[in-house]
């Protein structure tokens, strides 16, 4: 089901958590709200839920608008970021909760809640109690909490970031397979971009309450709307020039002879091995970065080979007219 | 170069281990366990002197011989067979049934009531009070008739519920009764009573404190899976807060099984109890006979506590 949020808005006294923002997420479509901590995206994705009250706007799911619907009645499920499991609930009744408040019948309900668990491969756990698993199965029976009523949205509070981080990319492969099997709409918080990146098909970059672009990934990175958006997202370089601010990829600066006739001088503050790539700090005086933060240069470890640099080296720095991407602001 | 220096350094554990000497091994070991014994000492100490002393006292004493002016060291079942005195020979229920009877009752009663009262006092202040500052307030609220003595807020009954009472005056000049209540004052009602007064609170502050570890994230879990609030109250905190239960209600049974002075004023010295026997026998001197009916006591007492562990596993839940 569509999600569309009207001129949201929350307020806690005289701070505004979320400041009216307009949002339409496709049915069936993967959803990231990505900004720091603090940016408004959690309180956002907890009034779609409505567990949190909404101080103006809307928000519409599917057809109607759910106003102040408790969480049940609007389609929607939450997965929450601690996972909210109920310790006193081996996990086939943790999944089965749902069910039986809605008055299921035990074997019905106990036989869909171990169909949940089958999907999600901890139906050998079934018998556990939530303090017998490790954090990735706990995730796991959270998310077949979430799913066993049918929702037509879930919805996830930064499902990964309790996870280390090899288990991290394999739980994030998963809920995507989840997501396109089932065919429902998902709507992720998370602070990460490379999460956001490698799920969604919307990203939402969020910032002081506002949304500062929401775009597949591909357009987030390759035209991101405000220095922030570029910042946040990385692998760009944010240049003030003295007409405009310009976005360039980190990856598509020149360096040395192929810098183009704009190259300007730079000193080499830092050298990073990343094994495909080598980082290089900047500090080029003839170029605002505004926020006093070297430039970076990624070049391929190959180039690099090519024409090593060492920390305290002079280089020419620049870029091809057509990499550079102007901002909003 | 770093694959050269892994393999020295995951041996090093390997060729470490055995040369440390066995003998040292179990010094240190032995030295680990002194300082533990020896950090339980006190606590141990305090327990023998004041509970595990004295409770052997009462069993020996409660098989010593008696007779009006002494008591005499030498072994003896009488006292026990006094206890049971006319219990297994049928017919009519024998002194010592009954009594146990009447002082089960009030446990029931009064374990019934502290547990409504005491879960709906808690439940509240841990959940629908948002502010910090406030909970405290209402809780210490709660802990304020404990700056008297027990003996007067008993007393502090007797104006209200009297014949000439403030209950039966108000009732009486609304002209709702026409002949004041009796049972209000010195009957099982005003016995009750007085122990839910006095006892509530060992029921709040064990509830409050397990109501509180909850986390209150499963609330919003288990609306979100649709739960209404009583079935959040029924399916998640009640399981959750049970070792509080279990606990407030140990307190409350063990509290009013012993009780002698609650049943003797309220009850106006008319009510039987285990512990109004108990404390009978002592005045008239007759100790081994007290320590019988005191040891039967504590078997009856434990018994509940037994059943109630087997309801809920308290060490594991706590």
């Amino acid at each position: 089901m569509d999600v569309e949020l009207a001129a949201l808005t929350k307020r806690y006294g005289h701070t505004t958590a979320v400041d009216g923002i307009d949002l339409k997420i496709r049915s069936g479509s993967y959803c990231c709200l990505l900004g720091p901590s603090g940016c408004g995206k959690s309180t956002t994705l907890r009034m779609i839920a409505g567990h949190e009250t909404v101080s103006s706007g809307d928000v519409v799911i599917g057809p109607k608008a759910v106003g102040d619907l408790p969480p049940a009645q609007r389609g929607t499920a939450m997965m929450f970021q601690s996972y909210a499991l109920f310790p006193h609930l081996n996990c086939r009744d943790n999944v089965a909760f749902g069910l039986k408040m809605r008055g299921m019948a035990k074997a019905e309900r106990h036989r869909r809640a171990d169909a949940m668990l089958a999907l999600v491969q901890m139906d050998r756990l079934a018998e556990r109690l939530p303090a017998q698993l490790s954090g990735g199965q706990q995730q796991r029976v959270a998310l077949a909490r979430a799913l066993v009523t049918g929702p037509k949205v879930l919805l996830l509070d930064e499902p990964l970031s309790a996870l280390d981080p090899f288990l991290r990319v394999r739980m994030r492969t998963e809920l995507k397979r989840i997501q396109t099997d089932l065919g429902i709409t998902f709507v992720h918080v998370t602070h990460s971009q490379e999460e956001a990146m490698a799920l969604s098909d919307l990203v939402v970059v969020m910032n002081g309450g506002r949304i500062e672009q929401a775009a597949d990934p591909r357009t987030v990175f390759e035209r991101p709307a405000t220095a922030f958006v570029a910042r946040f997202i990385g692998g760009h370089n944010v240049i003030a020039l003295p007409d405009r601010r310009i976005a360039v990829r980190a990856d598509r600066m020149l360096l040395g002879p192929e810098a183009g006739p704009e190259a300007v001088p730079a000193q080499v503050v830092a050298v990073e091995y990343q094994g495909s790539a080598v980082h290089v700090g900047l500090d080029a005086p003839g170029l605002d970065t505004d926020a006093a933060t070297p430039l970076t240069a990624i070049l391929s470890d190959h180039a690099f080979a090519r024409r090593p640099l060492a920390l305290g080296d002079t280089v020419r720095v620049g870029w091809q007219a057509d990499e550079a991407h102007r901002l909003e602001a | 170069m770093s694959t050269t220096s892994e393999p020295a350094l995951t041996s090093l554990p390997e060729v470490a281990a055995p040369a440390v000497p066995a003998a040292g091994l179990r010094t240190a070991e032995r030295r680990q366990r002194r300082l533990a014994y020896l950090q339980v000492g006190p606590l141990a100490l305090v327990f023998l002197v004041f509970f595990v002393v004295p409770l052997v006292l009462t069993l020996v004493v409660s098989f010593w011989e008696y007779n009006e002016y002494e008591i005499i060291p030498s072994f003896t079942l009488q006292n026990y067979a006094d206890v049971f005195e006319g219990c297994l020979s049928g017919g009519d229920l024998c002194t010592t049934f009954r009594t146990y009877l009447s002082t089960l009752k009030f446990c029931l009663l009064g374990w019934a009531f502290t547990l409504v009262i005491g879960f709906t006092v808690a439940y509240f202040v841990a959940f629908h009070v948002r502010s910090s500052t406030m909970q405290t307030v209402l809780f210490l609220i709660c802990t304020i008739p404990f700056w008297t003595s027990n003996v007067i807020r008993m007393i502090a009954w007797m104006p209200l519920l009297g014949r000439n009472g403030l209950v039966n005056d108000g009732l009486m000049s609304l002209g709702l009764i026409r002949t004041p209540i009796e049972g209000l004052l010195y009957s099982d009602f005003s016995v009750v009573l007085a122990f839910v007064h006095l006892n509530t609170v060992f029921m709040i502050v064990p509830i409050f404190n397990s109501m509180m570890r909850i986390d209150r994230s499963l609330i919003e879990a288990a609306t979100d899976a649709g739960a209404t609030p009583w079935q959040t109250l029924w399916n998640v905190i009640v399981p959750l807060a049970k070792p509080g239960i279990a606990i407030g209600s140990i307190f409350v049974l063990t509290l009013i099984m012993g009780d002698f002075v609650t049943v003797g004023v309220m009850g106006g010295q008319q009510i039987a109890s285990v512990g109004k026997v108990i404390q009978v026998q002592m005045a008239y001197l007759q100790f081994p006979a007290a320590a019988a009916n005191a040891v039967v006591l504590l078997g009856a007492v434990l018994l509940v506590i037994v059943a109630l562990t087997r309801l809920i596993d308290l060490r594991r839940e706590l």
